[in-house]
């Protein structure tokens, strides 16, 4: 494997990459900071195309900021209402309509299987930029990034992920890529109605990771190297006094940091609601922003390495 | 592979001109009638038995249907709902042809997902596409969306019935 094996491929899912693969991808997501301060386009007169038939604002700009520090340009569909699937077209034909206009496409589809999907009809590589209710590889990238970056490895660390367990798709995701790594050790927080689901645990049992399901918060901070939140969607809850019942029970203040063992990093996939609370946000243990310029990083390194941009 | 069939199964399949599908899961006969669209009310001439004893399983139902040879495609959907099931083609009150049924790796356009959330629920071109993770007990993954469905899933999907009780 090498940065050459990339060329023109698609990322559907983590499941598709292997260890080699994040090796590189992250090796080449350390050369983009450089990028952005030179004047380098490496991807002069190439275009993304940004299908999102979905909305997710913040996803969306890291794609298109990602392929403007590269010097390429962007095409976007942001408004789901007046995108061509409401007018009754199939994904499959406007993915064939789309290809003729970009070098590369950025999808976000609410029907799971979507990008898979997209990437068999397409001439042009496909990025998944979240398809249904479980993937969205890019998250997971970014989310492990930021732990390599701030822990070093992950290896023979433990991390907590914190909130809603059974429909958080960047928690299924980010224990799938971790599974990757030798000697990860996961605590699993949440209220019993909130697990995470049987099937992702028979996964992590099949790839050997070790994991605790528990369901107090403050038990956990002085056991763990990172700290994973996530926020409790309303959206999730059948009824709004299920949501009401859970919505508070899982919130990080500094108070509660004191007891880590040391300046551990925080995560967050953003946007938060109240699950971590902002004195938290001056602290060293805040890194959730910081995740988020390490996604344009992530995001940079693919369309590089799919579109094939030099680096020096 | 054809092979010489001894006089006991001969026994088994007294008809002139057909299949019987030997092995058949207790229990399933009826189900693998509804998935090949017998009714009986076409015509067709069928046989079944049904829990009768098995050296090889303890108990196993029979279904001969005369005049009548399976698809791959059918094949493939018994193996999805008895594994075990044996196919013997006959002509002319001689078995002329016996195999075990197989399941493929991955199985092509059958059966529908059971999650409504998956891009090939929707009105999409391609066809439905499954890796065989297990076959017995049955489990079959989703390539599209990774959702996992059993033999109770599929068993739903053939037939009227809302499924198997064990
Ligand atoms: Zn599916």
């Amino acid at each position: 494997m090498s940065r050459k094996s990339f060329l023109g491929k698609s990322i559907v899912s983590i499941k598709d990459l292997t260890r080699e693969d994040l090796d590189i991808i992250f090796e080449e997501a350390d050369k983009m900071e450089q990028i952005i301060k030179s004047n380098k386009k490496p991807l002069d007169g190439k275009i993304l195309a940004a299908l999102f038939m979905e909305p997710s604002t913040r996803t969306r700009l890291s794609f298109e900021a990602a392929m403007h520090h590269l010097g390429g340009s962007v095409i976007t569909v942001s408004d789901p209402k007046s995108s061509s699937a409401v007018k009754g077209e199939s994904l499959s034909d406007t993915i064939r309509t789309v290809e003729n206009y970009c070098d590369i496409i950025a999808i976000r589809h609410p029907l799971e299987g979507s990008a898979r999907l997209a990437a068999e009809f397409s001439r042009v590589p496909i990025l998944n930029g979240g398809s249904g209710a479980e993937e969205h590889p890019t998250q997971a990238l970014l989310d492990l990034y930021t732990l390599l970056k701030e822990l070093k490895t992950v290896e023979g660390k433990s991390i907590a992920m914190v909130g809603d367990l059974k429909y958080g798709r960047t928690i299924h995701s980010l224990a799938y890529i971790l599974s990757k790594y030798n000697a990860v050790k996961l605590y699993f927080v949440s209220p019993p109605s909130l697990r995470i689901k049987a099937e992702i645990k028979n996964d992590l049992k099949e790839a050997g990771i070790e994991f605790h399901e528990v369901e107090s918060l403050s038990e956990v901070i002085p056991l763990v190297d990172a700290i994973y939140m996530t926020r409790i969607q309303k959206e999730r809850f059948p009824q709004e006094a299920e949501y009401e019942k859970v919505k508070d029970a899982y919130v990080l203040t500094k108070e509660l940091l004191t007891f880590a063992k040391g300046p551990i990093p925080v995560l967050h996939p953003l946007p938060r609601v109240n699950e971590i609370s902002y004195d938290v946000d001056d602290t060293k243990h805040a890194v959730y922003f910081k995740q988020m310029y390490n996604g344009v990083l992530v995001r940079m390194a693919l369309l590089n390495l799919i579109l094939g941009g030099e680096v020096k | 592979m054809a092979k010489k069939s001894n006089s006991s199964e001969l026994k088994v399949s007294k008809i002139k001109e057909g299949t019987v599908i030997d092995h058949v899961d207790a229990g399933m006969a009826l189900i693998v009638l509804e998935m090949l669209g017998i009714t009986g009310r076409e015509g067709t001439v069928a046989t079944l038995s049904m829990n009768v004893v098995s050296k090889k399983t303890g108990r196993k139902d029979i279904v001969k249907i005369e005049n009548r040879f399976l698809e791959y495609t059918e094949i493939n959907q018994i193996a999805l709902i008895s594994p075990n099931a044996t196919i013997n083609e006959i002509k002319n009150f001689t078995v002329v042809k016996k195999f075990d049924v197989q399941l493929p790796e991955v199985i092509v356009g059958f059966p529908k997902c059971i999650n409504p959330r998956c891009i090939t629920n929707a009105r999409e071109p391609q066809v439905q596409t499954y890796y065989v993770k297990s076959v017995d007990p049955l489990k079959i993954r989703c390539k599209y969306c990774n959702t996992n469905m059993d033999k109770n899933d599929v068993v739903k999907q053939l037939t009227k019935y809302s499924g198997i009780t064990k």
